[in-house]
């Protein structure tokens, strides 16, 4: 799922092959991206995740890394329509940055689920098979995302990441916005958890380790299971 | 730590801050490691004195916590400083009960722990008990506006213009991604002031370079006030926070280790 987001988002000039590059700089068009809905109100996650923390985080934390990811986008097509390397090249920290930003927010928003509709039921299926044999058991793994996710300096993500060649499960973080292919090529985010201060700053200030034992409340294990299940079909 | 500003007790361990602290408990295992200096140290303290350790304090901040609003919330300081400095502080002192790291003053300590760009574990929490404090004392009531005399003439020099330095530093400070610091710095070698950011705990200390001002780029230093709008963060540190004084104070010490040449700055 993630990854079909990414390559529709890939930008046209970078699709293209040579022959079409003159047909791209004659009539240059980007594919921008656009920010996803949610499934749920933004009060819906109450008491785990604040409605106000929510609505911030969307509208304004996720809608930057729009506009900025877009404008990187224009600029560098701009850049490598006119063949200027060095443009391109100062381009990437933007774009690895905002589009990971784009990339990593829309995969947060539906690891997340109200309570009422079945967010925080534990895995099962073949995940939850999965996670048994790969960390000994369902409460191993949260510990351990707890663990890791805590001990993060500064901003990140702490992701439940699945290696679709190896066929196993680990618990990764990347720093900032650093989506979780930047830890290996093979790797499909399962699960991923926002612990930039802004995402809990509001409700749960310094304590990021409350923060992270509430959000497995919300949790859509059922999203989970359904990428696990067709990354390996 | 060399700075000592009135009212303020210094950071590094001082006789002020001896406390009684017991022995490690029997198995535990202490740290032996080697150094950057090649010495090859074990954790844990001396066998000879083994009753008194001195560790690290929480330093308070310069003014009662409400007084740099409406530019900073009471509650921001508050969380801020009893909060997370005071955990560094306290993450830091229990690293350093079973570490080879411990004894050191705390620049020299960050200076060891950042290895050459490969922290050791104890440096996060040492270079943010420094920043913080670093950062509280950036800071006064009413502050803002121009720097006098020989800074402002510095700033003119090494920046073309004031408004030049604030825009840069201003501008820095959005450009970091992510969690980290924005400095302005004497560079020793260049002999002139710099606009610097860093990520997370990198402290400049660790470069060489002599930090004059800091401001902090976590969103812990601004959410609850500013949210998300970092910009605004930013420019009212600059206008209405930042300490001229304490920038003067820094830049006399600052200049007894780099050659300034004209201007001079002026004795208070």
């Amino acid at each position: 799922m993630a990854l079909r987001t990414l390559a529709s988002k890939k930008t046209l000039s970078f699709a293209l092959g040579g022959a079409a590059r003159s047909l791209a700089a004659s009539a240059r068009w980007v594919t921008t991206v656009t920010l996803p809905d949610l499934s749920y109100d933004f009060g819906a996650l109450e008491p785990a995740i604040s409605g106000e923390i929510m609505r911030l985080h969307h509208q304004k934390h996720h809608a930057t890394y729009v506009a900025n990811y877009n404008k990187a986008l224009e600029q560098l097509d701009a850049a490598v329509a006119k063949g200027d390397a060095s443009a391109v090249v100062q381009l990437q920290g933007a774009i690895k940055f905002n589009g990971g930003g784009h990339v990593n927010h829309s995969i947060f928003w539906k690891n997340l689920k109200p309570i009422s509709e079945g967010g925080g039921e534990p895995p099962h299926g073949k995940l939850g098979w999965a996670i048994d044999e790969d960390f000994g058991s369902f409460e191993a793994l949260v510990k351990k995302i707890n663990a890791e996710g805590a001990a993060l300096q500064g901003s990140g993500w702490v992701w439940l990441a699945l290696d679709k060649e190896a066929k196993r499960l680990s618990v990764e973080t990347t720093a900032n916005q650093d989506p979780l292919v930047t830890k290996g090529a093979s790797l499909v985010p399962l699960l991923g958890i926002d612990v930039w201060e802004h995402a809990y700053y509001l409700q749960y200030k310094n304590v990021r380790p409350d923060y992270l034992n509430n959000i497995w409340k919300v949790m859509n294990w059922k999203y989970a299971g359904e990428v696990y299940e067709n990354v390996l079909a | 730590m060399r700075i000592r500003i009135a009212r303020h007790t210094e950071m590094a361990a001082s006789p002020l801050h001896l406390r009684l602290l017991p022995s490690p408990p029997a198995g535990v295992n202490l740290q032996r490691r080697q150094l950057r200096s090649g010495i090859e140290r074990k954790g844990g303290l001396s066998r000879k004195f083994p009753k008194v350790v001195c560790y690290y304090s929480l330093t308070t901040p310069p003014y009662k916590l409400d007084a740099l609003e409406p530019y900073m919330s009471r509650r921001t300081v508050e969380l801020h400083w009893a909060k997370h400095h005071q955990g560094y502080v306290d993450g830091l002192n229990k690293q350093l009960a079973t570490s080879p790291l411990y004894g050191y003053t705390l620049e020299e300590l960050i200076k060891e722990a950042y290895n050459n760009g490969n922290p050791l574990p104890e440096y996060n929490n040492a270079a943010q008990v420094w920043n913080h404090h670093f950062f509280w004392e950036s800071m006064q009531p009413e502050g803002g506006g121009l720097p006098e005399g020989g800074v402002l003439q510095q700033i003119e020099k090494d920046f073309g213009s004031f408004t030049n330095f604030r825009e840069e530093f201003i501008r820095s400070a959005l450009q970091l991604l992510g969690s980290g610091w924005v400095w302005l710095v004497l560079k020793r070698n260049e002999r002139k002031l710099s606009v610097v950011h860093t990520r997370n705990a990198i402290s400049p200390l660790a470069f060489g370079d002599i930090p004059i001002i800091n401001l902090d780029l976590w969103e812990h230093a601004y959410y609850l006030d500013y949210k998300d709008d970092r910009r605004t963060y930013v420019t009212n540190f600059m206008d209405h926070l930042i300490s001229w004084h304490t920038v003067t104070l820094r830049m006399m010490r600052a200049e007894s280790f780099v050659n300034l040449g004209e201007p001079n700055i002026p004795v208070a």
